[in-house]
């Protein structure tokens, strides 16, 4: 049932009906499946994808590469985890190539991101060295087109 | 003074406007409109296939292509046939590469016709044939299909219409607007009926590719004793969502695609270059872009029937294109009644059923080349439609 994940992901409000008559299923069915998902951890939850750009209340967001020293024992796993814990980390990838932890951060202003980074991030044990990069402009996110003029439908035949 | 209505030929004068204009005109004076109507992919052309386009442009490959169509795009054509379809045709002289489908219609129609021929064309069904028969000075015989029938052309109604002067007969499936398909089983209780006449058929398969349930589409040619007699239409607009680029094709014996062949090459030269290189790429690695934007199709096709027959009306299960066709009689209303309410009120906008044929009266079309929200909101305005009628 990839197909259901795939239409969850693309948007969550749809039905246990809907999404039974979709995939040719039962309403039974498509619930145990989505209940299976949820207790395995596949399924993590449900959220609002948020134009932070349009919303009343605005954020910055910023890319931060990590340079760090793993541990012997649990490599890159602790520092990881350490940094995951802040509020203002949105995720934490483990990069191949000329970085190591990539972790994208939301905060009010530039000025909390950069206390952030200088307070919070640098000052950690294995963190080597920092390098940030503010988001100016969100195109596409999650797979979601933010820019309007993309999303409009320009189809207009007139014969049928 | 010149008097133009002096001046026009008679023909096109008889010929009637598309009756759905006004619906559009309607619907695009109004904000916040769902529109169900449009007949065309919602998808873009897939990235690989739009990127040969673009990279023939890149190196400056502006020129004609030669008359019938490039000859590796014409070899891609003929083999995707065989492997899809299971027909065998010759590169060099059973195919013309066409401006869409419609132009391998219109080609095939004057290619055949004589004044007088009649020419059989099962309706509800798309737009142009009529008109184009007109054009040829042929005359258009419609017959009826049904709902109880499941919009299929039955061989006895085919053999009702069948007169000494009938000299093609049109089969338009998987049907637009119905959404109908004629599975092998059908395909060869009308091959038995035209097995001893002289009649051509044009198959009109630019739906092929959009055919839902277990079994693929089958193509007439590929009927028993029927390639002889038969012009195979298809193209890239559907099944690529690649309506823009202008392409389709014509497929048949060579003594007929030579003449329309002819036709093309006076009236066309050849058809759009650019079109054609995205042609290649998307025939050699396509097939998976096909099965994508099927599998979505079909899951909203599922949703928009079950979102009819919740409301209260009958809704034939449709089993190809990407139309549904519900009976709107039970509201009391013609069909353009219903959809100019709707569109008034609800603001949703529908075809009626009548625009592709008199016999879609009762009927609207809805399409559901939209996303799934689109779908969705489309179907609650039309459900508080529908309920406040009550």
């Amino acid at each position: 049932m990839n197909t259901l994940l795939e239409l969850l992901n693309e948007n969550a409000q749809l039905t246990n009906a809907q999404l039974a008559v979709m995939l040719d299923k039962t309403e039974e069915e498509v619930a145990a499946a989505i209940a299976d998902y949820e207790k395995s951890g596949v399924i993590k939850g449900y959220k609002a994808l948020v134009d932070w750009d349009k919303a009343p209340r605005k954020t910055v967001s910023a890319l931060i590469e990590l340079k760090v020293t793993p541990k012997r024992e649990t490599g890159f796993d602790e520092i990881a985890k350490t940094v995951m814990m802040f509020d203002e980390v949105e995720s934490v990838y483990l990069m191949a190539g000329s970085y190591d932890l990539s972790v994208m951060v939301k905060g009010a202003t530039i000025q909390d991101i950069a206390m952030f980074v200088s307070k919070r991030l640098s000052t950690l044990d294995s963190v080597l060295s920092t390098a940030t990069h503010f988001v100016l402009s969100r195109y596409k996110d999650g797979g979601v087109i933010l820019c309007d003029d993309e999303d409009k439908d320009e189809r207009r035949s007139m014969l049928l | 003074m010149i008097d133009y209505q002096q001046m026009l030929n008679d023909k096109i004068k008889q010929v009637k406007p598309s009756g759905i204009r006004r619906f559009f005109d309607i619907a695009n004076e109004m904000d916040d409109v769902i529109s169900l109507s449009i007949g065309e992919p919602d998808f873009s052309t897939p990235w690989h296939v739009r990127e040969e386009g673009i990279e023939s442009l890149r190196k400056g490959k502006t020129w004609y292509t030669p008359n019938r169509g490039f000859a590796e795009l014409r070899q891609e054509i003929v083999q995707y046939f065989d492997r899809r379809f299971q027909v065998k045709y010759d590169e060099n002289t059973d195919v013309v590469v066409t401006v869409g489908g419609s132009e391998a219609i219109d080609l095939c129609v004057r290619t055949l016709i004589n004044p007088g021929d009649e020419v059989l064309i099962p309706q509800p069904s798309f737009v142009c044939y009529e008109p184009m028969v007109q054009m040829a000075e042929g005359v258009p015989v419609i017959i009826e299909t049904k709902e109880e029938n499941q919009f299929r052309l039955m061989p006895e109604e085919l053999l009702a219409h069948i007169t000494p002067k009938t000299k093609l007969l049109i089969l338009p499936f998987p049907n637009n607007p119905t959404g109908g398909v004629m599975r092998r089983e059908h395909l060869e209780a009308i091959a038995r009926v035209l097995k001893d006449t002289q009649i051509m058929v044009l198959s009109d398969e630019i739906y092929s590719e959009l055919t839902y349930g277990k079994q693929p589409h089958v193509s007439f040619a590929s009927i028993d004793g029927m390639k002889e007699r038969t012009i195979v239409v298809n193209g890239f607009s559907k099944s690529y969502a690649m309506t823009g680029w202008r392409l389709g094709y014509a497929l048949g014996p060579a003594e007929i695609l030579g003449e329309m062949t002819k036709l093309h090459q006076y009236a066309i030269m050849s058809a759009p270059t650019t079109a054609q290189y995205a042609a290649i790429e998307a025939l050699r690695n396509g097939d998976e872009d096909i099965q994508k934007m099927r599998e979505q199709y079909d899951m909203r096709r599922r949703l928009v029937v079950d979102g009819f027959r919740k409301i209260g009306l009958t809704c034939f299960e449709p089993e190809g294109a990407f139309y549904v066709f519900p009976c709107i009689r039970s509201t009391g209303l013609s069909s353009e009644e219903f959809c100019e309410r709707l569109i008034r009120t609800e603001r949703v906008a529908v075809v009626p059923g009548n625009a592709f044929g008199a016999c879609g009266e009762g009927f609207i079309r809805v399409s559901y080349s939209y996303s799934v929200k689109h779908i969705t909101e489309g179907l609650t305005r039309i459900k508080r439609f529908i309920d406040r009628l009550k």
